[in-house]
């Protein structure tokens, strides 16, 4: 590696457009949302920046503290549904044969290469009440059901969705364990289960911290998921975001739940840098 | 305990436990029922789309000839390769960066370019909507002619895509030899010879992957693209969207079914020009 000072025609020629892209198109909208937030409206397309707080007060209005409380909810059970089907299948893929991990791999990741409204739109033909399900259902005399609509069948999305998020970092962390620990588990008595739950647990927890994080991230800020699966009860914080830009146009109480979402995005990777540094497992 | 172990059965063969192996069953099969419904009810004559009626291709014309589907593809199609273009130059330029340089601050530097890749599509999709119609770019874009007036949906998809491009681009730059790059210069090239005839091949396969991660990326990208694109301008999923909000056709299903194989080729393609055994190779 050279030092920047080395050659300062590449090091500019390099360094600008990416840097110019995410000043110009990511940091600087941003920091303009952030001012927003501490903005009054006052009128119907305008904004006076003032540097009230009012907007995020009115964040930690009963109603809205609801549906913040709702949407943290529905994001961890969402996300303990995923490890509890995941770590099994990632365990499983470590432990196949390896010719087969590729592409067991493949599988579990495709799914999240397809867009979400398409996959979205899939579950609701199949769980809607005239859907496919309820069509098998039929045969055996059972149903119709009515699955689509509520707090349930939003988490079952989630589930759905974000699934790969939390295969790949397990996979990643089961992968590199030592197998020899769980071997000498075994050997000096220890049950399956206490080898799991001594050895494997505690050795891939970095794994499972880091897939929690990236499932939880994006649970809390849905409101694809919410919008098609939901009803008119299941509402999360996403959706009210995009309803004060889409709909309602109060721009600076959206920037500030924006911003609020994004102050417990922080909390939670910090949160993972902090346990990833205690924890003495295998790091990912 | 002196029991024979069958082959597959040893305590750590985890792989070959029955109880494991139904798990796996049944998971794979709910991640893809959905996905092989929706693409066979594409093939239904059915309207309503539930009972299998019988195999037919009108869906698929009916949804060529949809010609505001068909023009919701084609914006889609057309923001993914000029996004996916602007997207590759840049990762690369900032892969190489990274990769070249040592330079103050830059642990924090790396910290902000991954930031686009952690931070909740909502809030980025909402700050650029801010972002465009502050600048008057919203407004601006919507009486120029096609395809300048996607320019809105393409800048911020080339703002979320680069950074993955960067970190796949850079991966691939590890591996590289320097002694590759003294050999080249004491051999008498330039610099910018050294760059083209030795550097640039050795990326290649980094690059390739890279663009194809950004492609669908793009093309999947629904949050950002509903809230970044004008209300004249229609992409995809913006359509598919509120034709959704109206009820499940099996024109949806035709048209999903082309994307998903579009979606599906890159990705195979772009992870087998990832897989290990190609790093070595120059």
């Amino acid at each position: 590696m050279d030092s920047w000072r080395a050659n300062l025609r590449t090091f500019w020629t390099l360094g600008t457009p990416g840097t110019f892209w995410l000043l110009m198109f990511f940091l600087i909208p941003l920091a303009y949302m952030f001012g927003i937030s501490f903005s009054e409206k006052i009128s119907i397309t305008e904004n006076q920046f003032t540097g009230t707080l009012a907007n995020y007060i009115r964040s930690f209005d009963a109603v809205y503290l609801q549906i913040i409380w709702k949407s943290i909810w529905i994001s961890v059970l969402a996300t303990a549904v995923c490890l509890l089907l995941a770590y099994p299948i990632a365990f499983g893929i470590c432990f196949a044969p390896a010719k087969w991990k590729p592409l067991l791999l493949l599988l579990v990741i495709l799914p999240f290469w397809i867009n979400l409204l398409i996959r979205t739109y899939a579950l609701i033909a199949v769980f809607r009440s005239q859907g496919y399900l309820n069509l098998v259902l039929g045969w055996i005399g059972l149903g119709p059901f009515e699955m689509l609509y509520n707090d349930g069948s939003v988490i079952m999305g989630l589930v759905y969705v974000y699934m790969p998020f939390m295969v790949l970092p397990l996979y990643a962390t089961i992968e590199r364990l030592d197998r020899s620990y769980l071997e000498a588990s075994l050997d000096l008595g220890g049950s399956q289960f206490q080898t799991f739950w001594k050895v494997t647990l505690p050795l891939t927890m970095p794994g499972i911290i880091t897939g929690i994080i990236l499932v939880f991230i994006p649970c809390l800020g849905s409101f694809l998921t919410p919008d098609m699966l939901g009803g008119a009860n299941a509402i999360m914080i996403g959706n009210v975001i995009e309803r004060q830009f889409k709909s309602a146009n109060d721009w600076p109480f959206g920037s500030a739940l924006s911003f609020l979402l994004m102050y417990v995005t922080f909390g939670a990777l910090a949160l993972r840098a902090f346990l990833a540094a205690r924890s003495r497992g295998v790091d990912v | 305990m002196a029991e024979t172990l069958k082959p597959g059965s040893g305590p750590l063969d985890y792989g070959n436990r029955w109880w494991l192996k139904i798990l796996f069953v049944a998971i794979f099969v709910a991640l893809y029922s959905p996905i092989f419904t929706l693409i066979a009810f594409s093939f239904n004559t059915d309207k309503r789309g539930v009972v299998w009626r019988g195999f037919t291709l009108d869906n698929y014309v009916k949804a060529w000839n949809n010609s505001a589907l068909q023009e919701a593809l084609i914006n889609s199609l057309a923001i993914a390769f000029i996004a996916t273009i602007i997207a590759t130059i840049i990762g690369a330029m900032t892969a190489l960066f990274l990769w070249r340089f040592r330079f103050p601050f830059k642990p924090a530097y790396e910290g902000v370019m991954a930031l686009p890749i952690v931070i909740p599509e909502i809030c980025m999709g909402v700050s650029l909507l801010l972002f465009f119609i502050n600048t008057g770019m919203m407004e601006w874009s919507v009486g120029m002619p096609w395809p300048m007036n996607l320019i809105n949906i393409i800048i911020a998809h080339v703002a979320f895509c680069f950074p993955f491009v960067a970190v796949v681009v850079r991966s691939r730059l590890v591996g590289f030899n320097r002694q590759l790059e003294e050999a080249s210069k004491d051999l008498g090239a330039s610099e910018w010879q050294t760059f083209w005839n030795v550097i640039v091949p050795f990326m290649m396969p980094g690059l390739v992957a890279g663009a194809l991660l950004a492609f669908t990326l793009s093309l999947d990208d629904f949050v950002i693209t509903f809230f970044t694109s004008g209300p004249e301008t229609v992409t995809f999923p913006v359509k598919v969207y509120s034709l959704v909000r109206r009820g499940v056709s099996p024109e949806i299903n035709a048209a999903s079914t082309v994307l998903i194989v579009i979606t599906v080729i890159a990705t195979v393609i772009a992870m087998k020009l990832q897989a290990p055994q190609k790093s070595g190779e120059g």
